[in-house]
């Protein structure tokens, strides 16, 4: 049609927004419910459950590039500015981060069903409790951005040090069980692997929580309070 | 004639605003239009018309004299005036009437003179309008009830357009997902993918699912999902309902966790048995020292398997009689003091000291006297273990007006209140809530050393319920704890030394 006039033009603004935000959704859904399940592979040593959730990452990627390809396509044909042209732009950040919170749930899964040929280790149940917690902070970061709240994003990204700093007591904790039996090792070493992925999926929504932060207020979030201090962790006098 | 009946309205109205207002602008100067009597008035002018054509015609030809159709007008004049002129002003208030009713207004009937056909058609109109307004006023209310009864649902209840938008939301719904929900899509308030795929196919047929919430606190919903069938205001398309199964699935949870706690529990003491049975028979079987030693460990581990035991059956008796109010008088001093007496020699090897500060008369409780002493039994027992050695234990009782908020509400009312403090290392607060669940232990190995069966509070909490008292714990982590219970007095507290149950049944 040649005669797009600016009412025209902004209707269909709006709409390719809510269908871009519902998107978002979507995918922000299935990154969720991928932890939920991954947990619950774990939890359950369930080889069936875990296969399907390594299934469904392709869907979650498809669903990614979908919408990459449908903010191009707005920036391209609308040029949305100020809160619009922000919205855009966190929602392709965000889609990539739902699509690496995806890839974190669906690691989990493949190294659950390696867990499964092995005797079970007691720290299982801790992981999957950092899994739960790690889900329902990423549910917060998702309600935030869907719903514009930069309040609750703001809360989001206040929590953040919470998971820190039980990733790191579970670290010690799955450390200790390796001295302890050497024979658990390599199960320990899968486990400490889906703790530190659980701890970048908690890291992921505090960066949709920032992102959501931006996009709202036009202002970023600064200096997140960080409580994980494995990396200086002394591994004892004996490592 | 007609010009001395002035007819204002049409032209004289509009002045103010002329584009403003329409023909139907049920303003009052429209509304007012011509008044009834100008228009009564101009009918009755009218009417005279022929008549006074017809008698200046003849008066001009001369067939009678102008005298004569002179009076002739005015005879009929006035006999037509005497005749239809009542009738005419009720016509005309009657189109009034009709015009201001058409216009949305609520005029009042208007006032009848003659019994004509416009009294009739007045009344009949009347009579019309009160149905109308009536049928009206039903349908309102139905409609008001019907979204009250929306609103007082207790699932969340969420109806949905063809385009997936939300229509209309109860209340539940409402303080589940956030208050402004119509219009938006549904996948910004559940994004659970399964929950949006059923929605996608609504069309073959009705889905149930279930689905969590994890924020604030994690709740489970069965969803169902169905398409309504067509012809529903505003259009809905799709209902959607979640109905809260956290309850269940925590009791489901909970009885799970007991059936493995009760048998972790006894699993450890018996394999310990077990196994020094095994040393006994192999290789430990001649040495006397050992036989000795083993004995009295296994001596110890019977016994802790025996008190686990004896917890858990007096658990399933109390829990059997909750609902059963106990109908008997207790009195809390002596009850008390007897107790602390069982326990001296346990304080003493603690180097504790217990003592008990009560007023001279104090009101008698409702209860059953054996389960009020295991209770206060089980608290002095807590306390004397986890108080540090050469400290106090006290309890006191006092009696009280009212007893706190958390009480059922059939126990409001005067209380006696039992306070048992100890000075130990406290609890943390976490840990508070939480201390009544069987087998809960804020450290376990510790509980175990101390020969506890984790089913104390436990029993200490299911005794209350029956009794309909409450016991509310104070802590503060290294000054101490206090547990403080609640039980509703006695009714007949005039004659504190009978038993309510056998002077009722002992026949007058």
């Amino acid at each position: 049609m040649p005669n797009l006039n600016l009412p025209h033009t902004a209707k269909a603004l709006d709409r390719e927004l809510g269908e871009l935000l519902k998107a978002i959704s979507r995918i922000g859904g299935m990154a969720e419910n991928q932890i939920e399940e991954a947990a619950r592979a774990l939890l359950e040593r369930d080889d069936r459950l875990a296969a399907e959730v390594i299934k469904r990452d392709k869907e979650i990627d498809q669903l990614e590039s979908e919408i990459q390809q449908k903010t191009l396509h707005l920036l391209a044909l609308r040029a949305p500015v100020a809160d619009d042209l922000r919205l855009v732009v966190s929602a392709i950040s965000a889609a990539s981060a739902f699509e690496r919170v995806a890839d974190y749930a669906a690691n989990a899964a493949k190294r659950s069903m390696v867990l499964n040929t092995m005797t079970p280790v007691p720290a299982t149940r801790a992981v999957v409790r950092l899994m739960q917690m790690v889900k329902r902070q990423l549910h917060a970061a998702i309600t935030a951005f869907v719903e514009g709240d930069a309040q609750q994003a703001v809360a989001v990204w206040e929590h953040d040090d919470e998971i820190d700093a039980i990733y790191s007591s579970l670290f010690r904790e799955i450390l200790t069980y390796m001295m302890e039996d050497p024979r658990q090792i390599s199960a320990c070493t899968h486990l400490l692997f889906i703790a530190k992925n659980v701890e970048r999926v908690g890291d992921h929504s505090t960066n949709v929580a920032e992102l959501t932060y931006f996009m709202v207020t036009g202002q970023q979030l600064r200096d997140r309070p960080k409580a994980d201090f494995t990396a200086a962790l002394n591994l004892g006098d004996d490592m | 004639m007609a010009n001395r009946t002035d007819q204002p309205g049409q032209i004289e109205a509009p002045a103010p605003a002329p584009e403003a207002r329409t023909p139907f602008d049920p303003s009052p100067a429209a509304a007012a239009g011509p008044s009834a009597f100008a228009r009564a008035l101009r009918w009755f002018a009218l009417g005279l018309v022929p008549s006074t054509l017809v008698l200046a015609a003849l008066a001009l030809l001369r067939r009678i004299g102008p005298a004569d159709a002179a009076a002739a007008w005015l005879a009929i004049a006035c006999l037509t005036a005497v005749l239809v002129l009542a009738p005419m002003l009720d016509l005309a208030r009657l189109l009034k009437f009709l015009h201001e009713l058409s216009l949305g207004g609520t005029p009042a009937p208007p006032e009848m003179r003659s019994q004509g056909a416009a009294s009739a058609a007045a009344f009949a109109l009347s009579q019309i309008r009160r149905e109308t307004r009536r049928a009206l006023a039903a349908a309102e209310l139905a409609l008001r009830s019907h979204e009250d009864v929306f609103d007082a649902l207790p699932d969340a209840v969420v109806m949905l357009g063809a385009d997936h938008r939300v229509l209309r939301a109860n209340l539940a719904a409402r303080s589940l997902f956030g208050r402004n929900l119509t219009g938006r899509d549904v996948s910004s308030l559940v994004r659970h993918p399964p929950i949006l795929a059923a929605i996608d196919a609504v069309e073959e047929g009705e889905q149930e699912l279930e689905f969590s919430l994890p924020i604030p606190v994690e709740r489970r919903f069965i969803v169902s999902i169905r398409a309504l069938p067509g012809e529903i205001a505003g259009d809905a398309a799709i209902l959607i309902s979640f109905h809260d199964i956290t309850t269940i699935r925590r009791m489901e949870q909970m009885r799970a966790d007991f059936v493995a706690n009760a048998s972790h529990e006894l699993r450890t003491p018996l394999s310990s048995l077990i196994g020094f049975i095994d040393t006994l028979r192999g290789p430990a079987h001649d040495d006397v020292e050992a036989r000795d030693r083993f004995l009295g460990i296994m001596a110890e581990q019977a016994a802790r398997m025996a008190r686990l035991i004896e917890d858990l059956l007096s658990l399933s008796r109390i829990e059997l009689n909750e609902h059963t109010p106990p109908s008997r008088s207790v009195d809390l001093k002596k009850l008390i003091g007897s107790a602390i007496e069982g326990l001296e020699p346990r304080a003493r090897a603690r180097n504790v000291t217990v003592s008990i500060a009560a007023p001279d008369a104090l009101p008698l409780v409702r209860g059953e006297p054996d389960e009020l002493a295991q209770v206060f039994q089980n608290l002095i027992d807590n306390a004397l273990k986890y108080t540090l050695s050469n400290t106090e234990v006290t309890v006191s009782l006092a009696p009280l007006e009212n007893g706190p908020v958390s009480m059922p509400r059939e126990a409001q009312g005067p209380v006696v209140a039992v306070a048992v403090r100890d000075h130990g290392e406290g609890i943390a607060q976490e840990h508070i809530p939480r201390l009544t669940e069987r087998f809960y232990r804020v450290d376990s190995a510790r509980s175990r050393k101390m020969g506890g069966t984790g089913l104390g509070l436990a029993i200490v909490k299911h005794v209350l319920n029956r009794h309909r008292g409450v016991m509310t714990i104070d802590s503060s982590v290294g000054l101490g704890s206090v547990f403080t219970v609640y039980l509703p007095i006695a009714a007949a507290e005039s004659e504190p030394q009978k038993d309510l149950p056998q002077r009722l049944s002992r026949p007058a």
